[in-house]
């Protein structure tokens, strides 16, 4: 297959996958906004939106005095923000344009009808009088993309960097999102999960809180079903990122990425290989206790830092190299 | 120019005959439209619109902001060819494409038909089309014409007159395709009252040609679509080759020449390329050789090329055949060759270049209509009766600056198809253009590309002027 196919291939499904976990994000800011709570802590979730993405500066630059709905319009419609739902949806669907005869056609269909359909709803402002169904129909088309790739494209290396694509940055949102909801409870105390809830304002905020992240990669009746128990943090942690039947967790993300660029191996990717499988044993025989106590956003940035590094080897050894 | 269509005449109406009597061909169809309550067509008009958007069937016009992407309008009511019409077209077509090709060879190597004076020297070697690099260079089965579009129009009372004959790189051939496909989704039973030959067989029978025509005995050959990119304004009909074909859709940069081959960059290493359907104009091809300036080309592929070491299709050089004043000759062409009388007849034609010829045209202008020799796509052209008094007198000096740029032919009244438009059904003008493949035999498909002036009284039916398109029916017996 062409390195710049694969490249196209590898973008488009990484930019749909972006769509959703903004969706997703905003889509649990939401719902914690309904909450009763101080408009500090509030105005704090949202920026969480930003801290994510790493769109702070620029948003700021942007919107001096940002509220919470120009946080919303940024994420959502800005095309100067390269990580909003818009510009996501976009690249994703330039990228199926440029290889348009490697997809199935009903794949090409559905990238390009969720571009059509995603035009009329900001013209229509769906995202500003009903988000909830505007983030539900971002998910839904991305579910739609997922199903339809895995329900008609051939097996074979057009597939793999779908899914190398899509996986890697599954992980990365997934990193990004408890990274930053863990970091929220800025009390260092709290960093390892155990400490007494001292600045927290009651039991209930706590489990408001949590289940909101699980409610993020749609994990709230998995959390439940696996644990059978109430809402801690260090088992919300411990799902999202040891579980491997946990699909959206760091080691079942990982594990795809790892048997997938087993697939499309060629000679050069042994090192990058090597790589990623490193990091799925060290998810794989990893226990929670020894992450939180060594500390959980070092665990994280560590952990980012490495799917990063991933991602520009694989462009080194199958795609179009990043200097070129 | 020893006939002149009478242009006196109305325009010929492919529906209707004189009397407003549907003609035979069209009475099945003509049926089940009068049985279609208008809403339900009104239905499928909007269903083929939507239809075409969604499967991304756009086009990117000149001059619009880059990347804007238009819909090129179909029309409902097909354009239907009986079988003899056919055959007689078909006929003509291969005849002419063959004398087409054994004319690129001889000018690429012996020059028999300027030895012989049927052709001016100047015409051939001071054309800017002739590429003075190809000269002696063997191509696969001395085929340069491997796909050729020849666009063929009615007038007068009926008779087929070949308008243009484009060697380089045609395109519409998905058009032809993709139209036939929403013609059978959307009017089921009317195809199942008709016998219309099949085209879907189109990409297949290409592949074979190309994959035939490789260098050397490589038993399976690796054929590759090279497209300028997605911001071309053929992007989409690139892709769907390609993808028709199985083969991939490369650009100028995922390829690269090393130790005289032809590579592309894979996820697996370098992948050696035998045929290049290609669909970049000469210019563009090798910065090396042409234009240093193209980013679309691959750096010394002419160099492979002339060692016969990959196959492009079409050859580099054909441009030579279908400029508009080489136009003038393929009559003659087809008589010096094949030793034929040539079964379908050119549109008369005047040179501009020649005195005589000029005041004759500048004395007709507003009768006329004037073409660049090397212009294409419905740009720089004049149609006298529809152009204001300014716009005659404009082209009136250019004529005069530079008269051996521009051909003149009279006005043609192109047949006419009745076409949906916003106050219901009129005829609209009509050309066709049918498709020539060219490898080890010259075959047509039974069908074409229908284009449609949608303006009442236009003639110009470029899709970049605002035509758009019809299916094309081809009857068999």
């Amino acid at each position: 297959m062409l390195s710049r196919t694969a490249d196209n291939l590898f973008w488009m499904c990484r930019y749909m996958e972006r769509a959703e976990n903004t969706a997703r994000m905003l889509d649990v800011n939401l719902e914690m906004s309904l909450l009763p709570q101080d408009p500090e802590t509030l105005d704090q979730s949202w920026r969480a939106a930003l801290v994510i993405f790493e769109l702070q500066e620029s948003f700021d630059a942007a919107h001096p005095a940002g509220t919470p709905r120009d946080v919303m319009r940024f994420m959502v419609r800005e095309a100067s923000n390269r990580s909003s739902i818009y510009s996501c949806l976009r690249a994703a669907r330039e990228n199926a344009r440029a290889v348009r005869g490697s997809l199935t056609t009903e794949v090409w269909e559905t990238y390009n009808a969720t571009w059509l359909e995603l035009q009329k709803h900001l013209q229509s402002g769906l995202p500003e009088r009903n988000p909830g169904e505007f983030f539900e129909w971002v998910k839904f088309r991305s579910h739609l993309a997922r199903g339809v790739t895995i329900g008609t494209m051939l097996q074979d290396e057009a597939l793999y960097f779908l899914r190398l694509g899509m996986h890697l940055e599954r992980a990365d949102n997934t990193a990004r999102l408890l990274d930053v909801k863990f970091h929220e409870r800025s009390d260092p105390d709290h960093a390892t999960g155990r400490g007494a809830p001292a600045r927290i304002a009651s039991a209930h905020n706590e489990f408001y809180r949590w289940s909101a992240i699980l409610g993020s990669v749609s994990g709230f009746e998995i959390y439940r079903k696996v644990y059978r128990d109430i809402i801690t943090p260090d088992r919300v942690a411990e799902l999202l990122i040891l579980r491997a039947d946990m699909p959206r967790s760091l080691l079942s993300s990982v594990r795809a990425v790892s048997s997938d660029l087993e697939r499309v191996a060629n000679v050069r990717s042994s090192e990058t290989r090597r790589r990623a499988g490193m990091l799925q044993s060290e998810l794989e025989y990893g226990r929670i206790e020894d992450i939180l106590h060594a500390g959980l956003h070092r665990f994280l940035e560590r952990f980012l830092e490495r799917v990063n590094d991933l991602g520009n080897r694989i462009a080194q050894d199958f795609l179009v190299p990043l200097s070129a | 120019m020893t006939q002149m269509p009478p242009r006196a005449l109305p325009a010929y109406d492919e529906m209707f005959d004189d009397r407003r009597d549907i003609r035979a061909h069209y009475q099945d169809f003509a049926q089940w439209l009068s049985e279609q309550p208008s809403e339900s067509m009104a239905t499928r008009r909007v269903e083929a619109d939507l239809s075409f958007r969604r499967v991304g069937i756009t086009f990117s016009v000149a001059g619009d902001e880059a990347g804007t992407e238009r819909l090129i309008p179909f029309d409902l009511v097909p354009r239907i060819i009986p079988a003899g019409d056919w055959r007689r077209l078909d006929a003509g077509l291969r005849q002419r494409v063959r004398a087409l090709n054994m004319f690129v060879h001889d000018i690429y190597h012996g020059h028999e038909i300027v030895r012989a004076g049927r052709m001016p020297a100047e015409q051939v070697f001071l054309n800017p089309q002739y590429r003075p690099e190809m000269q002696d260079v063997g191509v696969a089965a001395d085929t340069y014409c491997h796909i050729a579009g020849i666009d063929v129009v009615r007038a007068g009372a009926g008779e087929f007159y070949v308008l243009e004959d484009n060697l380089r790189v045609p395109s519409g051939v998905s058009y032809m395709l993709e139209n036939r496909k929403m013609s059978m989704r959307l009017m089921p039973d009317a195809f199942a009252r008709t016998k219309v030959a099949p085209v879907a067989h189109y990409p297949d029978l290409l592949l074979d040609n190309l994959r035939d025509l490789a260098p050397g005995s490589g038993d399976d050959p690796t054929v590759v679509v090279l497209t300028p990119g997605m911001y071309n304004s053929a992007y989409f009909e690139h892709a769907f080759l390609a993808q028709q074909m199985g083969v991939e859709l490369v650009e100028g940069r995922d390829l690269f020449v090393d130790q005289n081959a032809v590579y592309m960059r894979t996820t697996q290493g370098p992948k050696r390329v035998d045929v290049i359907y290609r669909r970049i104009d000469d210019d563009f091809l090798d910065p090396l050789s042409f234009r240093s300036d193209s980013v679309l080309g691959v750096p010394g592929l002419l160099s492979v090329y002339r060692a016969g070491r990959i196959t492009l299709a079409n050859a580099i050089g054909t441009g030579i055949a279908d400029d508009k004043s080489t136009y003038l000759y393929v009559p003659d062409m087809i008589r010096f060759y094949l030793g034929e009388e040539p079964l379908l007849a050119n549109v008369p034609t005047w040179r501009c270049g020649r005195p005589q010829e000029l005041d004759h045209v500048l004395a007709h202008l507003p009768e006329l209509v004037i073409k660049e020799v090397h212009g294409a796509g419905g740009y720089g052209m004049l149609v006298g009766p529809a152009a204001s008094r300014a716009e005659i007198e404009a082209f009136r000096a250019r004529l005069r600056a530079t008269p051996w740029n521009y051909i003149a032919q009279p006005t043609l009244a192109l047949s006419t198809v009745p076409t949906y438009v916003e106050s219901g059904i009129a005829p609209r003008h009509v050309d066709l253009r049918p498709y020539v493949l060219c490898g080890k035999d010259i075959t047509t498909v039974p069908g074409g590309l229908c284009r449609v002036a949608l303006r009442a009284g236009s003639l110009v039916v470029n899709s970049s002027q605002g035509g758009g398109t019809k299916d094309t029916w081809v009857l068999e017996d």
